[in-house]
């Protein structure tokens, strides 16, 4: 089943077309890499997906229900959560906070109930307090104890990647966005986290699609790789099927690098 | 892999102790590492950290009770007067930094237009229940729809900060700020004012002569009439408040304000209506400063435009800074700091108790081993006597005068610093060769700045007594405040209270 479609989407920015006439979907339960040299357009397909940018032309259907031109909290409610390249973690809040902020969209209590600290805010801070641990807990040793209490900035880099996964976990979400989860990690950690997104799926029973850069991570986990030049598709199938497709040779290398190649 | 013989970690980074310690020790860098490292860094060791520790096992409700305990047996103690510049005034700024702090403490918006709304709540009270008005609402009716009427003009305002943020908020809302004092400065219904559809022209705020004869508070019929009854209806007020605001921090609304203060863009894609909850910083923040305007109205028993400019926002950002940006106790100890030490420092006794006091306790902290400060001020009060008697023999003129507003310090002091007849011009020349001895004392290093330090300290007190203290009530308290915001701010970056850190990346 179709859990995600573009279709026919487009973005330009000025004169310059960042994404082209693009058509890619996302079943159920499926992970689906987006990969492509720098630049080709990735992470605006992401912002697209999340209405951080409205699209010009085409739509983004979310489990048959169009999504684009909504705001992106209310595509987050839908159900499409993600992390960011660069970390945006809230780093003045304690790791649990963070986890528990990103419950808002899937609470009710209201503000005045939080003042006069009525029984429906009590329940449901009980409640969310119970999932945020639990989304912490998916990441073994790595999240638990004393560290729910300890402010985002003293976590390391990896922990901080750890830390913004649980908080899109917390949105709800059934599709999961993961834009490059393994950058700057170290062999140790991209093989972890490798390990993760399969847990995310089998365990955790979320559709993934991730921007990655490190092809042995892509290798590990795709059920499916998309390939993006320029903002255009130019290749989709298996790893192997794209990892050799000759358009992706010479996005990647250069035409003349490819003629010597063959 | 193994690790290499010497114990350091296979991934090259340094070692950070002993082998044997490096065993069980996290490495640097990794989470638990900085987490004790932190622990390291902020752990006291003998009274104060047992009074730290102590402050941290006391739950949230009994920190209120400690904070307010003293507030409430000087409500009974204090005489009208003191009750009034220290007290009351001292609750007011609290409860205004308390909004302010919602809206920039919490949520992150820079809104330069929040005194503002402390004016739209006097003035509308004001106009509900006044005898300039002619209308006398009964303080239940009054002080809500007061409230009520500026939280609206929070949305409105608010609005702005969907467009813009950062430093383009803060112009627009200090323009803001500035079209309100014009609005009411003008709003008399005279000649120069605007002639509105329907009505014409109308007196709204009495225009530069403020709006007079507010009522008291008079709740049901039960009127507050002392200062007494006021300082303890703000009191009452103001921990209400407190402890409101304490939920809402914890609860959903306040992490999403937090949020948005951390990362709009994250906050919004995790789901929170970032929008929503600017508008709603901007209304709670509103309706605090509104609320406290109703009560400042009618303890002036007026409105008045000088009183809601640009210089009381920044008294109130200076509280909201120093006792730390979204922390809910610090504005009061920074109300107390911001509005007690300028107040007190009007009488040149206490002022000179500070003066001095500072001098020894900065010397204590700033110098190490223990024995160097007491060098230097036994020093200092020997070298006082010596110049002092030398001069008695060759300037007579120089040591004839008395000091300023009589002090149990008098008799040892006029035996000790120089006093002449006439300071005039000595005094003023003494204060530029400080500033250029301390210049100096930056320049030299180990005992030589020790014993410079003498004569220094000593041509200090020369200042403070022939120069300084003659202006206490005006230029030297704030000079002497400022110095102490200044210290606070180094010691305290992220304020009194403030667990905000920048990140060294």
């Amino acid at each position: 089943m179709r859990l995600l479609e573009l279709r026919d989407v487009s973005k330009a920015f000025g004169g310059l077309t960042v994404v082209d006439h693009l058509t890619m979907h996302v079943d159920e339960g499926e992970i689906v890499s987006v990969i492509g040299p720098n630049g080709a357009g990735k992470t605006t397909v992401f912002n697209l997906i999340t209405g951080i940018f409205d699209v010009d032309s085409g739509e983004i259907v979310f489990e048959g229900e169009r999504v684009s031109g909504l705001p992106p909290h209310k595509i987050t409610d839908r159900g499409i959560a993600r992390t960011f390249q660069s970390l945006r973690l809230f780093l003045n809040m304690t790791v649990l906070e963070n986890v528990m902020a990103a419950t808002y969209g899937h609470t009710k209590a209201s503000v005045v109930e939080a003042m006069l600290q009525l029984p429906r805010s009590r329940r449901e801070e009980k409640r969310i307090r119970a999932l945020a641990e639990e989304k912490l807990a998916f990441f073994g040793q790595r999240l638990v104890g004393y560290r729910h209490d300890q402010y985002a900035y003293s976590l390391s880099y990896a922990n901080r990647r750890r830390l913004e996964i649980a908080r899109a976990m917390a949105t709800n979400a059934r599709l999961l966005l993961l834009d490059e989860p393994a950058a700057g990690m170290n062999p140790n950690e991209t093989h972890e986290i490798t390990e993760l997104i399969g847990e995310l799926r089998e365990k955790a029973g979320y559709s993934i699609l991730v921007i990655e850069h490190d092809m042995h991570v892509v290798e590990g986990i795709s059920d499916r790789v998309i390939a993006l030049d320029h903002g255009v598709k130019i290749a989709e199938g298996s790893f192997d099927e794209v990892a050799t497709h000759p358009l992706v040779v010479e996005a990647y290398l250069g035409a003349r690098a490819q003629e010597e190649a063959v | 892999m193994s690790a290499p013989a010497d114990g350091s970690p296979p991934d090259g980074s340094p070692v950070t102790g002993p082998t044997e310690e490096a065993a069980e020790a996290p490495k640097v860098g990794v989470d638990e590492w900085v987490a004790r490292h932190e622990e390291r860094r902020q752990a006291h060791g003998g009274l104060t950290g047992a009074v730290i520790q102590g402050w941290d096992r006391v739950p949230p409700a009994g920190h209120l009770a400690i904070l307010f305990a003293p507030f409430v047996v000087f409500g009974f103690v204090a005489n009208e007067g003191n009750l009034y510049r220290y007290g009351l005034i001292t609750l007011i700024y609290a409860l205004l930094a308390l909004g302010l702090n919602v809206v920039v403490g919490f949520a992150g918006l820079l809104d330069l237009g929040y005194i503002a709304f402390f004016g739209v709540g006097a003035y509308a009270f004001g106009i509900m229940a006044s005898g300039h008005s002619g209308h006398h609402l009964p303080a239940e009716l009054a002080v809500p729809i007061a409230v009520a009427f500026t939280a609206l003009v929070g949305l409105l305002l608010g609005l702005t900060s969907w467009r813009v943020s950062g430093d383009y908020l803060a112009i627009v809302t200090l323009f803001f700020l500035q079209a309100f004092v014009i609005f009411v400065n003008n709003a008399n219904g005279g000649p120069s004012d605007w002639s509105y559809p329907f009505v014409g022209k109308v007196d709204i705020t009495g225009g530069a002569n403020g709006l007079d004869q507010i009522d008291p508070l008079r709740f049901f019929g039960y009127s507050i009439s002392t200062t007494k009854g006021y300082y303890f209806y703000t009191l009452i007020s103001l921990a209400v408040l407190m402890a409101m605001l304490f939920f809402v921090n914890r609860s959903r609304t306040g992490r999403a304000w937090r949020s948005l203060r951390e990362d709009p863009l994250a906050a919004e894609v995790m789901s929170i209506p970032v929008n929503r909850l600017k508008l709603l910083a901007f209304v709670f923040g509103a309706a605090i400063a509104g609320y406290c305007g109703t009560i400042f109205g009618s303890v002036q028993s007026g409105a008045f435009p000088g009183d809601y400019d640009v210089g009381l926002l920044i008294t109130i950002y200076a509280i909201a800074i120093l006792g730390g940006l979204g922390s809910i106790g610090g504005v009061v100890i920074g109300a107390l700091i911001v509005n007690g030490v300028p107040e007190l420092l009007r009488s040149s006794e206490n002022a000179r108790l500070l003066f001095y006091g500072a001098l020894v306790v900065g010397l204590f902290l700033a110098m190490r081993p223990w024995y160097r400060p007491v060098v230097v001020i036994v020093g200092t009060i020997a070298f006082g006597f010596v110049v002092h008697g030398v001069a008695g023999a060759v300037w007579p003129r120089g040591t004839a005068g008395h000091i300023q507003g009589g002090a149990r310090l008098a008799g040892p002091l006029e035996h000790w610093v120089l006093l002449p007849t006439h300071p005039g011009r000595i005094g003023g020349w003494a204060y530029f060769a400080l500033i250029a001895m301390a210049l100096v004392l930056t320049l030299v290093r180990g005992w030589w700045r020790t014993l410079l330090l003498i004569p220094t300290l000593y041509l200090a007190a020369f200042v403070w007594e022939n120069e300084l203290v003659e202006q206490v009530s005006g230029a030297t308290r704030l000079i002497l405040l400022g110095a102490l915001l200044v210290v606070i701010m180094n010691v305290r970056p992220s304020g009194i209270f403030g667990t905000a850190r920048v990140e060294v990346v």
